[in-house]
Order: C-alpha cells, then sequence, then structure tokens
C-alpha cells in the first residue's frame, strides 16, 4: 500500500471515530449537562440531582431489582444453555440447526409481541406462583437468547468438544466433571462474553417490564421523569455509563482472547520452525 | 525404569471382541466383528476408511453403543459399562490435551479422578512424562508443544490411569512423515515397557506392520484376515489383502489345472482348487525380475521402461508392455542402469499368487 493511501485510511479512521464517538457521547453529554443544572436561569452547576439519586426509594428498589434480574438472568441463560448447546453437539449435531434457529428466534420478534404472549403467562404466574418481580427473569431469558447463544457457540467453535470430552470419560470423569473441569474452562471467555451481554441487556430493558406492570429501573425512570426530571435523566446517564463499561470490559475480554490466539499461533510457529530444524 | 512406572506396568488383560454389530442410518458399520487380543499384545486394525476400525475401537471404548454382540476386558462383559468406567486409556487421532492445563496437569487429570492422593499423583505424573522423554516440558501448555509432544504427553496421560486397555485411534496421523516414524517406535517401545493389551488402529499399512504383533486387515465392517505382519504381507488371505496391503500388479491370466498362466508364465496359486477361467493374478513387484541384456525380440514379457524411483535401499521401476504396465521392486544396485526408454525382459519369479476374478470378463458371461 502507498503512503499517501495509507494516510488517506488513517485520515478516514479518525473522522470516522471522531463522528461516531460524537454521535454516542453528545447525547450522553447533554444529558450529563441537563442533569447538572441549578435551579434558575444563570444558576451555577450542581450535582444535586446525582446526590438525591438515593432519596428517591422506588427508584433504589427498581436499581436493586434490575441488578438481581441481571444477575440471575445471566446465570440461568448459561447453566441452561451451556450443557444444551454441548450435548447437541457432541449427541445431536443434527439438531444444531434447529437449535439454533429457536435460540435466534427472539431477536425477529417485537419486544411488544413478546409480551402479548407473556401476558397470559405472567398473570397465572402472579395468581399462582409468584408475583415478585424477579420472576421477570423467565422472560428476559428468552431476551438475552440469541446473544447468549451466539457468544457461547463461538466459544465452543474454537475448541474440539467431542474429542475433549472423550478423552475426560476414558480418564474417568462423569458428565458433570466433563463439564465443569473441561468445557468450562476453556469457553470462559464466552462465558463472560454471554455473560455481560446478558446484564446490559437486562439493565436497559423498559417494554416488557412496563406492559407486564413490573417497576425495574428503565420504568422507575419514566415514572421519575414525570416529577423530577433532573434525577431520571442523571440515573439514565449513570445506567449508560455503566452499560457503557460493561462493554469495554467485554471488548477487552474479546482483545485479551485474540492476543492470546496470537500468542498461540506465534507459539506453533515456532515449534513447527523447531521441528524442521531437528528437535524432536 | 522407574518404581512408579513399575507399578504402573500391569499384566495385560485378555480382550475379546464378539460378533460386534453397528449401523449408522442404514450403513454397516461393523457387520459381526470378532476379535480376541492376547494379554500385552499389541493389535492394529488396518483398513481404509469407512472399513469400521475406528467404530470397533470406539464400541471397546464404550464411547458409542453396539447395536449387537458383546465386548469383554480380562473375563468380565463390559458391553453396557459407560467409557468412565471401562479403566481404558486412550489416545485419539485429533490433539486432545486440555489447553487450560500443563503437560503434567494433564498427566495428573485422570489419576486424580482415580482418587489418587497428591503426592503419588504428582510423582507418577513426573515419571511418566520421563517415560515418553518430555521431562522438560512438564509446565508447558498444549499450545507451547509441538504435534509430536502433545501425542506423547497423550499417551502418557491415558497410562498414567493403569488403564486395562491402551486404545490408539489413528494418533500418528496428524503428524509429518519424520516425527510418525520416530514416535511410532516410540509408542511400540512403551508399550512392550508397560506391557498393557492395546488396539491400534491405522489406515496407514507401513504403521501397522512396523508396530503389531498381529494385524487385522478389515474391510466393509469386518476383518478379512488376522495374522502377523509377515503373514499379511507375504500370504494374503484374499484379493483385498493383497491389493492394500502393499504393491501388486494385477496380471490378466487363465486359471487352469491349479495354476494361473500369465503372459506365457505358469505361476502355482495359493488356492490351487480355483475353478479354471480368466483371472486377474496378484503378483508383488519385487517378484517381478528385470534383465535388460540378451534376446530383447518383441514378447509378451519384453518392455520398455517409463520411469524409474529411487525409494532408498531399492528402487520402482515401472514397465510398459504395451497392453499393460508392470512395477518391479529392484535393489537399487540393480536398477540404475534401467533408466527410462531401457528395452528389459521380465521375468516373474514362481510364488504362489491369488488370484481375482476379472470384473469385465464376470459381467460379459
Amino acid at each position: 500500500m502507498s503512503r499517501s493511501r495509507r494516510a488517506k485510511l488513517q485520515v478516514f479512521r479518525v473522522v470516522t471515530f471522531v463522528l461516531l464517538g460524537a454521535f454516542f457521547l453528545g447525547p450522553i453529554w447533554f444529558m450529563f449537562e441537563f442533569s447538572t443544572r441549578g435551579i434558575g436561569e444563570n444558576s451555577p452547576r450542581t450535582l444535586d440531582a446525582w446526590k438525591a439519586i438515593g432519596t428517591y426509594p422506588d427508584l433504589v428498589a427498581g436499581i436493586v431489582a434490575s441488578l438481581q434480574l441481571a444477575v440471575i438472568t445471566s446465570i440461568g441463560v448459561l447453566v441452561v444453555l451451556v450443557p444444551t448447546m454441548v450435548w447437541v453437539r457432541l449427541r445431536l449435531p443434527r439438531l444444531r440447526r434447529v437449535i439454533e434457529s429457536i435460540s435466534l428466534l427472539p431477536l425477529t420478534i417485537p419486544a411488544i409481541v413478546l409480551v402479548v404472549g407473556f401476558s397470559p403467562m405472567y398473570q397465572w404466574m402472579g395468581t399462582n406462583f409468584s408475583d415478585s418481580i424477579l420472576t421477570l427473569s423467565l422472560a428476559y431469558a428468552i431476551l438475552v437468547l440469541p446473544y447468549a447463544y451466539r457468544a457461547l457457540d463461538a466459544g465452543l467453535a474454537a475448541i474440539d468438544v467431542k474429542t475433549l470430552s472423550e478423552a475426560a470419560r476414558s480418564l474417568g470423569a462423569d458428565w458433570f466433571t466433563v463439564m465443569l473441569r473441561v468445557i468450562v474452562p476453556n469457553i470462559s471467555s464466552a462465558l463472560l462474553n454471554a455473560g455481560l451481554l446478558s446484564v446490559a441487556l437486562v439493565l436497559g430493558e423498559y417494554t416488557i417490564a412496563n406492559n407486564l406492570l413490573y417497576p425495574n429501573l428503565q420504568v422507575e425512570i419514566v415514572s421519575l421523569a414525570r416529577t423530577n426530571a433532573g434525577v431520571s435523566i442523571a440515573v439514565a446517564v449513570a445506567s449508560l455509563l455503566f452499560a457503557f463499561l460493561l462493554l469495554v470490559a467485554l471488548s477487552f475480554v474479546g482483545g485479551q482472547r485474540g492476543g492470546r490466539r496470537r500468542n498461540r499461533e506465534r507459539l506453533v510457529q515456532t515449534f513447527a520452525r523447531d521441528f524442521s530444524g531437528g528437535t524432536r | 525404569m522407574t518404581a512408579s512406572v513399575e507399578a504402573t506396568l500391569r499384566s495385560g488383560v485378555e480382550v475379546r471382541l464378539e460378533d460386534l454389530r453397528r449401523r449408522y442410518a442404514g450403513v454397516t458399520a461393523l457387520d459381526g466383528l470378532s476379535l480376541t487380543m492376547a494379554p500385552g499384545e499389541l493389535v492394529c486394525l488396518l483398513g481404509p476408511s469407512g472399513c469400521g476400525k475406528t467404530t470397533a475401537l470406539r464400541l471397546l471404548a464404550g464411547l458409542e453403543e453396539a447395536d449387537g454382540g458383546r465386548v469383554l476386558i480380562g473375563g468380565e462383559d463390559v458391553t453396557n459399562v459407560p467409557a468412565n468406567k471401562r479403566e481404558i486409556g486412550m489416545v485419539f487421532q485429533a490433539y486432545s490435551l486440555f489447553p487450560h492445563m500443563t503437560a503434567m496437569q494433564n498427566v495428573a487429570f485422570g489419576m486424580q479422578l482415580h482418587k489418587v492422593g497428591p503426592a503419588e499423583r504428582r510423582k507418577r505424573a513426573g515419571d511418566m512424562l520421563e517415560l515418553v522423554g518430555l521431562s522438560a516440558h512438564a509446565h508447558k501448555y498444549a499450545s507451547q508443544l509441538s504435534g509430536g509432544q502433545q501425542q506423547r504427553v497423550a499417551l502418557a496421560r491415558a497410562l498414567a490411569i493403569e488403564p486395562k486397555v491402551l486404545l490408539l485411534d489413528e494418533p500418528l496421523s496428524a503428524l509429518d512423515a519424520r516425527v510418525r516414524a520416530r514416535l511410532r517406535d516410540e509408542i511400540r517401545r512403551v508399550q512392550l515397557e508397560v506391557g498393557t493389551t492395546t488396539l491400534f488402529v491405522t489406515h496407514d499399512q507401513e504403521e501397522a506392520l512396523a508396530i503389531a504383533d498381529r494385524v487385522g486387515v478389515m474391510n466393509a465392517g469386518r476383518i478379512e484376515q488376522l495374522g502377523p505382519p509377515t503373514t499379511i504381507y507375504s500370504r494374503p488371505a484374499t484379493p483385498f489383502v493383497a491389493e492394500f496391503v502393499g504393491l501388486t500388479n494385477r496380471l490378466p491370466g487363465v486359471v487352469k489345472g491349479g495354476e494361473v498362466e500369465v503372459r506365457g508364465t505358469r505361476l502355482p496359486l495359493v488356492k490351487p482348487d480355483s475353478a479354471d477361467g480368466e483371472a486377474i493374478a496378484l503378483v508383488r513387484p519385487e517378484a517381478v525380475t528385470l534383465a535388460s541384456d540378451g534376446d530383447m525380440m518383441p514378447g509378451p514379457l519384453v518392455g520398455t521402461v517409463i520411469a524409474t524411483v529411487f525409494l532408498g535401499a531399492t528402487s520402482r521401476v515401472t514397465v510398459d508392455l504395451g497392453d499393460i504396465t508392470v512395477l518391479a521392486q529392484l535393489p537399487t544396485s540393480d536398477a540404475v542402469a534401467l533408466t527410462a526408454g531401457t528395452r528389459v525382459r521380465l521375468s516373474l519369479r514362481k510364488d504362489p499368487v491369488l488370484i481375482a476374478r476379472d470384473e469385465k470378463a464376470s459381467a460379459e458371461a
């Protein structure tokens, strides 16, 4: 590639980065600006709205509930999905496409349509089982399924599940040991990716909770906006930053994986060279 | 041999596969396979892709279930025993070391599952790595080991649990030729040292003939011939075995009175009671000799050299007889003068030969 072409490409990259950064960070900046305005036209900047977050019990309850939902949903999805996906790869490979299609289905169904389907189920659960907000984790598990599936599928594709599990079985491992000590440690990055994606999705979910009348974080933010817009915006900025930090952590994990893979490739090349040079 | 490896050494057990049957979606993979392995014996199952050799090994390992038949290890029927309870060590074709563990941890993994104490585990894992010559690499991960080293760690890992039977599923096929030959010898050395009854599956005839006490040549889900490597090579029982093991010339001839006449030469038959008629005589290249001096008048066994391939101590010469080509394997010293274009006279050594029926002639009949 010529030097001028490389320079042009570099300029294009910087411009794209700046424009997209402004597009994403601009609204957050203006939200932050709004949340720090004082009362009155020439009032100085204040963090009163941010300090007031803890004084709204419903909002705090919504934050706690959303965090609990995020943890329960992430763990629940991983516990169900990982053994299922491993089993399908090992024993029912012909069903893989079917499972993939089913797992990706929620992507194609609008949240409001999902609510229509969930509504009678939650009415029944509210009457016969529990009306706790934590039951929302069932609906959220379906919502995050496509993202978790994709992340785990990539992780499982990177290892030879069949050979590793058969090797472990031949050494005396039962299926639980195979999962816990052989498969899980080798897809840890994929598990973390799936978990973080699930957390980010659950923290930002509004439609299902609102329509099923469960007050999660996003529902409380909207509700608060009617009485105190400053606090509402402050919480929204905080939750956006939290999700943003999660995604940064995720990309960091992804970067580490890439780094490890590069290390591995480098090592393979080194050994291939050693080998051809007369080592054992 | 260290004390710990000696502890690992156990007198091998007898292994019997009785009338094993397995079908996949209408395709027969094993069609009543039976095999008895003596204690401490190394048997190679040799055959082309899809002949059922890996299926037989996987049924013995318990990684698949048989549709019929029995598997007995040390006299005990283990047909319905799950893989993790069969006390079998296995080395796979694909690299199977656990990537998140070091070589030492890989070797110790099975012992941990077998409730071997930490100190004993470490000691025995170290001894096993020493046995396969990888003590210096004990703390490396799989990604830091070459293919050959990974397979040696896998062998140490399989032996560390003191298995009743060792199963090797084409463990050398992913390696380059030089490493493969070296590791093949090493596997045999270790197997003789620990004395474990071993089943080795391969499609590489050279590998099978070099390493095995007995070779079972498989075709279409059955063992066509089982015997020592020398017998398999020099006295093949069926045309399939003759053609699969080693190179074979297919020379048209006519069977008559317990002999087959090939281009004017009468050769004895392995099965003298074969019916008279047209047939294909299967003649090994080393049973063909060449002469480039004397009378070169056109005749049924006079032809032209079209290629000479140097193989080291021997060379393979391809001769065009006009209607067919014939391979001859000669000492390189005799083949030096046989360059392309040289006129030569062939003679066929009068060893007993197998025949295959001429498919074209049979179809016409």
